[in-house]
């Protein structure tokens, strides 16, 4: 391993031809070597991922459903799934509530996340020890169990939620609640899953806030209260300015993250008949294996619309990584 | 005097939102524990009591007997969930250590472009791709009559393939930090290039292979779509999660069984999860973004 060279000028150039014709074998060989240490990850990566990139984009173009499963080829149709869709007002209903859902559930996660970690920056350190771990449990809960859950606090006939509205006094909260339907309609669906996703998002935040703020000098805090600087300017001025990396890699994150949301909408939403309450990843998946017969070309078409949406987004990010030398 | 009382106020302002936080992020925990060990009287109730009245076991000796689908038990998903996942990391493992090793030490042509794809390719979400990785393994399987949709072996592969762009970045750095002059000093000492990987690097990195594998496990563990996709044409090849969405399924819910599988399925991850939470939070950041 010594002999690969990290260090430019690190091995002495053998004048060309000098070389014995053994060494220079070993040491072509040599140049190998990484080469075959990615190659197991590079071949499942191209077999898994990157060819199905490529079949996707070719499937969008073309009428791909189960006859070109069984192995009929696939014929070109003119970005017929794309006409289709970009004209269908379906499609952008489910693509305008899929941007303000996924806007919604960022926006109340990093707000939400970033004053916990402020709060928790401020607390004792046992106290902030116990909120930490509280977060952690919501955390760590699995996506499924956390959805389910949710459905069942909600649930018409039985949930803690209803029951509770109902004893509300209805100048609160009006009136109605003892079988309200959560489920049923875009808005209070949507309402349940931001929810959801919520919980069990803003506790990566808090702690990544947390963390940040750690790393963030006292005598900064103390320079800027000392120009008579309350809490609201000092974050404005001294957090927000430190922390901004990180703020814009969190955001990033979710972003991408609540974009896919879909086994919390899957449980929520109790399978693929209700077509008001679906998002992006929904849609694509319920024409592709949830509509008779399967639409392959079609949920691809959406599929690529999603994965150019999601690189779009990224591709800021990917750059400023890419300049900061992640790969160096 | 004032300021004394203004600052009280403001600690007793903190308590009581450190409260209100635990409150929301403990709650429906809370209610999955105690829900699972509450008697279907008081599930089913117009208005559900706060703490359970009576405690029972009945839900889980229903979910761990395998009352409720029939043909198959807890134990069968738990086997499928544990042999995909504990399967997936340790070739994960494996890969993504060889892949981050030619990474961080050595300097080749196609290195960039190798971190590059990495980097891209974990931003393309699953749930994009699931259609397409369908119609491939469906493709593949036929070609190659190996079993790679509606068995676990698929799902295995892309688990596999999923968690590799992280746990190869996230190895990447744990590798970059092993001193480069220890070995140097053992070459010197003729060790060989196996030596040095097996005395050398390996201990070292033992650390951060182990809570690489962790955070893979904790994904894969986890997942939904791709088994939901792969595996729900028959029941005796559920894995965990996706056994719980068929407890759902049925006509009428069994809401405290749900919660005790729920529970059971939720027990490793919160134990893992305490050992790598800080990493999480350093391997997330990172620049490792797949969650």
């Amino acid at each position: 391993m010594t002999r690969t060279l990290d260090r430019p000028g690190a091995e002495v150039p053998t004048p060309a031809g000098q070389d014995p014709p053994q060494r220079r074998r070993r040491r072509d060989r040599t140049a190998l070597i990484p080469y075959f240490l990615i190659l197991p990850a590079l071949s499942l990566l191209a077999v898994v991922l990157l060819w199905p990139i490529v079949q996707m984009v070719w499937m969008s173009l073309t009428d791909y459903g189960l006859r070109q499963l069984r192995g009929e080829p696939a014929e070109w149709n003119n970005f017929a799934h794309y006409v289709s869709i970009l004209t269908d007002d379906r499609f952008w209903t489910i693509f305008r509530n899929t941007i303000v859902v996924c806007l919604l559930m960022v926006a109340i996660t990093m707000v939400l996340g970033t004053l916990v970690g402020i709060l928790m920056n401020r607390l004792p350190t046992w106290l902030s020890t116990t909120v930490g771990i509280a977060l952690m449990l919501a955390w760590a809960t699995p996506v499924i169990s956390a959805a389910i859950v949710h459905r069942w606090l909600f649930d018409a006939r039985y949930g803690l939620v209803n029951a509770t509205l109902a004893r509300l006094p209805d100048w609160l909260v009006g009136s109605g609640w003892e079988s309200f339907n959560w489920f049923n309609s875009p808005g209070p669906l949507f309402s349940v899953l931001i929810l959801t996703v919520v919980w069990q998002s803003f506790p990566f935040v808090a702690v990544s806030v947390l963390a940040g703020l750690k790393s963030i000098p006292g005598e900064l805090y103390e320079a800027a209260r000392v120009d008579g600087a309350g809490a609201w300017r000092s974050f404005w001025n001294v957090t927000f300015p430190m922390l901004r990396p990180l703020f814009a890699l969190l955001l990033i994150l979710q972003i991408i993250w609540d974009f896919r949301i879909f086994t919390q909408l899957n449980i929520l939403a109790g399978g693929f008949t209700n077509r008001d309450v679906f998002l992006l990843p929904y849609y694509s998946y319920q024409l592709g294996f949830y509509s008779t017969p399967p639409n392959y070309g079609l949920g691809s078409a959406i599929a690529v619309v999603m994965t150019v949406l999601v690189l779009a987004i990224t591709a800021y990010y990917l750059r400023v990584m890419i300049r900061q030398g992640e790969t160096r | 005097m004032r300021h004394r009382l203004l600052k009280k106020a403001g600690r007793v302002g903190d308590y009581l939102a450190a409260a209100a936080i635990m409150l929301f992020a403990l709650f429906p925990v809370y209610w999955v524990l105690t829900t699972a060990l509450k008697p279907n009287g008081e599930i089913f109730t117009r208005d559900p009591t706060l703490f359970p009245r009576e405690l029972t076991l009945e839900h889980y000796k229903r979910v761990l007997s395998g009352v409720l689908i029939p043909e198959t038990s807890f134990w069968s998903f738990l086997t499928n969930s544990l042999l995909v996942t504990l399967g997936s990391v340790a070739i994960a493992a494996v890969f993504s250590l060889l892949a981050a090793v030619a990474v961080a030490r050595f300097r080749f042509r196609l290195r960039t472009a190798f971190i590059v794809l990495l980097l891209v390719i974990q931003m393309v979400p699953i749930e994009a791709l699931i259609i397409s990785i369908f119609v491939n393994f469906h493709h593949l399987g036929t070609a190659t009559s190996l079993p790679l949709t509606g068995s676990l072996l698929g799902v295995l592969v892309v688990y596999t393939t999923v968690a590799l762009p992280i746990t190869i970045l996230m190895m990447r750095s744990f590798v970059a930090a092993v001193p480069r002059e220890l070995e140097e000093a053992a070459a010197i000492d003729g060790a060989t290039r196996w030596t040095v990987f097996w005395r050398i690097l390996m201990p070292l990195v033992a650390p951060g292979l182990v809570a690489t594998s962790i955070f893979a496990f904790i994904t894969a563990w986890n997942e939904f779509v791709v088994a939901f996709t792969f595996l729900q044409s028959n029941t005796t090849s559920f894995t965990l999660p996706i056994s719980l969405k068929y407890y759902f399924g049925r006509v009428t819910v069994e809401w405290g069984s749900i919660m005790a599988a729920s529970t059971l399925l939720t027990i490793p991850v919160m134990v893992f999860f305490l050992f790598v939470q800080r990493r999480m939070v350093s391997g997330l950041t990172m620049g490792a973004v797949k969650g």
